[in-house]
């Protein structure tokens, strides 16, 4: 079944598309945008600007290295450059130059990473980028967005450029239903977006993860269960307040995301789970092994990442909700060793 | 013109800087003596085009050290330069101070770049030029390299870039000193043929005494005048000796990083004075 059919989303083109058309959306608006392209700008979108601004798109080659060290050259003297490749090319392989020349230096550089997740499908494992969340969510001043369908994606671009400081906007391959219409999406940093209300359980999902779960709450939902579902499309600096009232309020939460756990989105709202108001949780994502080659939609089978394995999730997130305390009997005073 | 007398005198004074700054928590001294006439020649002889006052000034020229452990040297120019106090250099490597051990842009007036990892540096000066391009400014950006920098994969990346897109206001000059952190580069791992590598790139090469100044200046100011009739980057190789100006720091590569003790210090201080 197609993503998002079950919550009644409509099918949209590739996320990369709307990505391309938001990077010239905001080379339109800001004349000291200029985009870098590690000899990918017709697979991440980029080219949509070549063809309009051509003196403003510069073809680095295959050197990510020197594409991320130029960047950091324009934005000290005041452009604002949006470093486009597949997000792992650009996070494997130009770490050291995004943490040093950019993130150290805290300058403002925009970076687009398509292909994220497992959207490169049958490529194989060697081009996913599954730990694109860990590389840039450590780096200080860096804000991580994942926006889950075309319409969040070109808000989160013009937010990206808005804001004052690197900024990674992760892209993808693959087509991500409608979540949003123009007049109903309010892209703001570091503020979720509740897309459906519950009190039993809550999803928390990011990017392709998000219609996931839309599927997920309306199958719980047939079995009485309301699930609340967040888009929790800044996976850094991560909605505190939403996250802790999640918590407080439905007392079980399930996270998703298309990224490897250790160091993903889930991890962090856990932290935050048990700063503010611990409960039970479960995380979806891909656990410490590398994806076949296979489609998409195979994969997210092979790895536990549909709209059934969500739903399963929470059911086991809400049995294991603390039972009302009763009275302690005598009896089981010292049956603990 | 620039005032001959001082620029036989600053150097001196520019070593017994770099053994102020790093008396007390250390430093890269033989690396930062191995560039010391090259920073006197660039900053002092006429050639970079600045303004301490106003170091955010958008039209000048830029200097980017991406040899980032020679961070004391590049201070100590800064502020004799008249970018900050001298006071400032005492402040080198402790926290409250803000002077890093390493250039971070944006603590220090007149850094312009964030270094510490080697190899980035040309590809920031490559972006500064494609920055003045766009905004039809017509400063030059002189970056320097460590030789041993050169192993990095990065700078040859820039050095095509660069030639490809006819980067005819950038300038590279290699402090090149023939040694590494654990020994001479032509046994760690050899550079040869350095200037042939960067002609092959298709940079326009020099070689000079790198402990001359005013060979210095005339090897750029030569290239300067080349890059006038032709769109290519360009590279000055300077011929240094690594912890040149102490005989007994000189080629000891072991002197990397390493803090000199109160003798020493004393000793080196004495024949920096004395030369």
């Amino acid at each position: 079944m197609q993503l998002g059919a079950r919550a009644g989303l409509k099918p949209a083109d590739q996320l990369r598309k709307a990505a391309g058309q938001a990077m010239l959306e905001v080379a339109r608006r800001y004349p000291n945008v200029v985009i870098l392209d590690g000899d990918l700008g017709n697979s991440t979108g980029a080219h949509a600007v070549k063809d309009v601004f051509p003196e403003r798109f510069f073809n680095v080659g295959i050197a990510e290295a020197n594409m991320v060290g130029i960047a950091a050259g324009l934005a000290a003297s005041g452009y604002i450059p949006i470093v486009t490749s597949l997000a792992s090319f650009l996070f494997n392989n130009a770490y050291d130059q995004i943490r040093l020349s950019v993130a150290l230096a805290g300058l403002n550089v925009k970076f687009v990473g398509s292909h994220a997740g497992i959207s490169t499908g049958r490529e194989g494992p060697s081009s996913m980028s599954l730990e694109d969340f860990a590389l840039a969510g450590s780096l200080a001043p860096f804000v991580v967005v994942a926006p889950c369908d075309p319409t969040s994606m070109r808000q989160a671009m013009h937010a990206a450029v808005a804001h004052v400081g690197p900024v990674y906007v992760r892209s993808s391959r693959e087509a991500f239903p409608h979540v949003y219409t123009p007049e109903d999406c309010r892209f703001a940093i570091g503020v979720a977006n509740k897309l459906r209300e519950g009190h039993d359980v809550t999803l928390i999902a990011c990017g392709l993860l998000v219609p996931v779960a839309l599927d997920a709450a309306v199958i719980l939902a047939e079995e009485g269960i309301q699930a609340r579902v967040l888009d929790m499309h800044t996976v850094k600096p991560l909605d505190r307040e939403a996250i802790a009232a999640a918590a407080r309020e439905t007392g079980a939460i399930v996270t998703a995301e298309e990224q490897f756990i250790t160091g993903g989105m889930g991890v962090n709202i856990a932290r935050i789970v048990v700063e503010t108001c611990p409960a039970p949780m479960r995380l979806i994502g891909i656990r410490d092994r590398y994806p076949g080659s296979g489609s998409p939609a195979e994969l997210l089978e092979a790895h536990g990442m549909t709209p059934d394995h969500v739903a399963a999730a929470a059911r086991e997130a809400i049995k294991a909700k603390p039972q009302p305390t009763r009275p302690m009997s005598l009896n089981n005073l010292g049956a603990v060793s | 013109m620039p005032d001959t007398q001082m620029l036989k005198e600053l150097p001196r004074t520019l070593r017994l800087d770099v053994l102020d700054v790093t008396a007390k928590w250390g430093g890269h001294v033989s690396s930062c003596f191995s560039a010391v006439e090259i920073l006197t020649a660039i900053y002092f002889g006429g050639i970079l085009r600045y303004r301490p006052a106003e170091p955010d000034w958008s039209q000048r020229d830029r200097f980017i050290l991406s040899k980032g452990h020679a961070a004391p040297l590049f201070y100590a120019v800064l502020a004799r330069a008249g970018y900050a106090p001298l006071a400032e250099l005492q402040k080198f490597r402790q926290l409250s101070g803000g002077l890093h051990g390493h250039p971070i842009a944006g603590t220090f007036p007149g850094v312009e770049m964030t270094s510490g990892s080697l190899g980035q540096g040309l590809s920031f000066g490559l972006g500064a030029i494609l920055a003045g391009r766009l905004s039809g400014f017509d400063y030059r950006v002189y970056v320097l390299l460590g030789d041993g920098e050169c192993e990095e994969g990065q700078i040859w990346e820039a050095a095509m870039a660069a030639a490809h897109w006819q980067a005819d206001r950038l300038i590279a000059i290699v402090d090149h000193n023939k040694y590494q952190q654990t020994g001479p580069i032509s046994r760690e791992m050899s550079l040869a043929p350095f200037a042939g590598k960067w002609r092959a790139f298709g940079w326009q090469a020099a070689e000079v005494d790198g402990h001359d100044v005013a060979a210095v200046v005339a090897g750029l100011q030569g290239l300067i005048a080349w890059q006038d009739s032709h769109r290519a980057p360009a590279v000055l190789i300077a011929h240094t000796v690594k912890g040149k100006g102490v005989s007994f720091i000189e080629r000891d590569y072991t002197f990397h990083g390493r803090s000199l003790s109160p003798e020493q210090d004393a000793a080196a201080r004495k024949e920096i004075r004395c030369n």
